[in-house]
């Protein structure tokens, strides 16, 4: 146990962990909003369908690929699925089990694309980003949904408890969903064989292909399992928007990317764990509530979000570059 | 470290794209073949000079743009933070300007107008240093460096203007984006300037060839004694300086300056220079590849354009014309040489 919080002391999750605590220290004495369970819930809620975006996007980047292009994947799968479900009714499972389909598709196709045509990942999925959300516009002519099924616009509320101040508890869809993506990528990630490979393949991909793993299917797997939390997340976003805006998702890719980075999953591939996402969105989102909070114009939030990433990115590198150093001269410096 | 740690972003290796004048001739004949095809479907309205001043509309600032991206992928790296650079560095100058003009006279609101052009320059260079010591010192990926100052330039830009457009500029910086020299559009010769600048810098300076050095490898090069420090600092304030002037084409062009301009040029860029067989790798690509590719792409958009397509099929179409020129290089490789060993990196 003293081994174990040892360990823990020295790793990024750590400093991460200790982050949040200040700034959560900090806005609790500055106000009297933040540490409310309402404030918690709306932030948790609000957040959710971002998270489960890291939680597929954090898979890629541990097998040392990437992937742009599951914004447009999520909306894609979003339309179709609302539409399926405004003509026939296919209930919660069904709406689920078309957006999951059509977003594992997507990925499989990013997957067959990197992998056949030996396209770099970056380039495929920036390409294929412009292809899906460039379809959907043309043939939904651009149109939001507004009508949507009444029990899709009245969600989930389990356990529902209303408080004293009238406001009401609840294990709504978008943290249930957030809970579940989370649950299956750290049994994927750790309690699987597959999610050792994709550990492999991440630390070196030579050798994982030398030892004889099916690349081929592996990245299938990795690609088709964001596409699958794309479809997850879509519903979720919608039902928290209760509308279905074929442009509301496409051109956040890059800021759900800062996310997992700063959770500490690396480009290079390797390395990134579940802690570490959730840790990484806490901070974002404890951040940017925060700085409402206490009074800063939203108009800054980004900046001060830059500003974090480069410091939390740059300290990484140089720590990295450090233990290499210390590694080639054998611990003489 | 940039090709250690770029050369794992994927899960394979990958062919090198841009197998030099082959590859450069094969996009000539897709250029003369898609000029023929739209030409022939809609007769003189392609080949007419409306068409060909309504395609050169676009096509400076997202060239611009794509050189400041060139420079960097040559190294290995990425410039995320371009277009927010262009965007910055526009409401730089917009924000001099229309506080001071109104009441400048002649010879002063000439001396303005220099004043913002060099701050929004002064700017990128800023800009530039910071991507740099990022890259460089900190040995950020380029891409994460660049995604962060992305974040934060843009951020900035959205703090200091709240959102807000800035608009109305006097006539001589509204003839950046929309003025005509000879009958030519001045931000078509401006592109074409910079091209030829950017070519002869990669081309015929030791700046230039240490950059392709460094995309090759980076390691051996820094042991062959260059400072390779010094290079990628170079790299980025170039990127920076050309961002500054595809946003000053910009702000010409619309008018006004705004911090959430023209962000779906960033993907774009990227396709274009792949299309221009430029290795996101780094260590090949050409400024030539690059202008035969924005050809390409320009040709497409202005033919949907006059065909009355959406231009979002334009973009799906960018997208599958990037992914089938793969598809085509792979095939003709593996046809060429039996054994797929070279294939795989």
């Amino acid at each position: 146990m003293l081994k174990a919080f040892a360990r823990f002391r020295h790793s990024y999750e750590f400093w991460l962990l200790a982050g949040i605590l200040v700034v959560a220290v900090v806005l609790s004495v500055m106000t009297d909003t933040f540490l409310t369970l309402e404030n918690l819930f709306d932030l948790l809620t609000e957040n959710a369908y971002v998270g489960i975006l890291c939680a597929g996007l954090m898979v890629v980047l541990i097998s040392g690929g990437i992937d742009i292009s599951f914004t447009a994947t999520a909306s894609v799968a979003q339309y179709i699925a609302l539409t399926v479900a405004n003509a026939f009714p296919i209930g919660w499972l069904g709406v689920f089990l078309v957006a999951c389909a059509v977003g594992t598709t997507l990925g499989t196709i990013n997957a067959v694309v990197i992998y056949r045509f030996r396209m770099v990942a970056i380039i495929a999925t920036i390409a294929l980003l412009n292809v899906y959300f460039g379809l959907l516009i043309v043939f939904s002519g651009g149109s939001w949904i507004y009508k949507l099924p009444d029990w899709y616009m009245n969600g989930v509320n389990w356990f529902a408890v209303t408080g004293a101040n009238g406001y009401t508890y609840s294990l709504n869809l978008q943290i249930i969903v957030l809970i579940f993506a989370f649950g299956c990528t750290w049994l994927l990630l750790r309690r699987t064989s597959i999610g050792r490979q994709i550990y492999a393949v991440g630390g070196n991909p030579d050798a994982a292909q030398r030892i004889g793993f099916n690349m081929f299917a592996l990245s299938i797997v990795i690609y088709g399992y964001l596409g699958l939390m794309a479809g997850l997340a879509s519903i979720v976003q919608a039902q928290l928007a209760q509308t279905v805006m074929p442009n509301a998702l496409v051109g956040r890719e890059l800021d759900v990317l800062a996310a997992v980075v700063l959770g500490g999953s690396s480009l290079n591939g390797g390395s990134g764990s579940v802690l570490g996402t959730i840790l990484g969105l806490t901070l974002f989102a404890l951040m940017r509530n925060g700085l409402v909070l206490v009074g800063v114009s939203s108009y800054w939030l980004q900046a001060v979000t830059g500003i974090v990433l480069i410091a939390a990115m740059s300290i990484t590198a140089i720590q990295v570059r450090r233990a290499q150093l210390v590694r080639r001269t054998g611990g003489a410096k | 470290m940039t090709i250690s740690s770029a050369s794992r972003i994927g899960l394979i290796g990958i062919v090198r794209p841009g197998g030099g004048y082959v590859y450069q001739l094969g996009l000539s004949l897709l250029l003369v073949v898609l000029v023929t095809l739209f030409s022939v479907l809609l007769g003189n309205g392609f080949t007419g000079r409306a068409n060909l001043l309504s395609m050169a509309v676009q096509l400076p600032e997202l060239g611009i743009l794509a050189l400041a991206m060139l420079v960097t992928m040559l190294h290995g790296g990425i410039n995320l933070s371009a277009v927010a650079t262009a965007n910055m560095c526009a409401l730089t100058a917009a924000s001099i300007l229309t506080a001071k003009i109104p009441g400048a006279d002649g010879t002063m609101s000439v001396v303005w107008m220099v004043v913002s052009i060099a701050a929004a320059l002064a700017v990128s260079l800023l800009i530039g240093l910071l991507n740099g010591a990022i890259v460089t010192y900190a040995g950020v990926h380029p891409m994460l460096a660049t995604l962060g100052t992305m974040i934060l330039i843009r951020g900035w830009s959205l703090g200091l203007t709240h959102g807000v457009v800035i608009s109305g500029f006097p006539e001589p910086i509204r003839f950046f984006g929309s003025g005509f020299v000879f009958g030519m559009p001045f931000g078509l010769l401006l592109l074409a300037a910079c091209a030829v600048v950017v070519a002869v810098i990669l081309g015929r300076t030791p700046f230039g060839a240490a950059i392709y050095l460094i995309g090759s490898n980076e390691r051996a090069t820094e042991y062959s004694g260059v400072n390779t420090k010094k290079i990628l600092f170079g790299i980025y304030l170039l990127s920076s300086l050309l961002a500054c002037v595809a946003g000053i084409v910009m702000m010409g062009r619309f008018n006004s300056a705004n911090s959430s301009y023209g962000e779906s040029y960033i993907l774009v860029t990227v396709l274009a220079l792949v299309l221009g067989g430029t290795d996101p790798y780094g260590g090949f690509g050409t400024v030539s590849g690059l202008v035969l590719s924005l050809a390409i792409l320009q040709v497409i958009a202005s033919a949907f354009n006059q065909l009355h397509l959406s231009a979002f099929l334009t973009l799906a179409i960018w997208g599958l014309l990037v992914v089938g020129v793969s598809a085509v290089t792979v095939v003709t490789r593996r046809s060429r040489s039996s054994s797929a060993s070279d294939a795989v990196r």
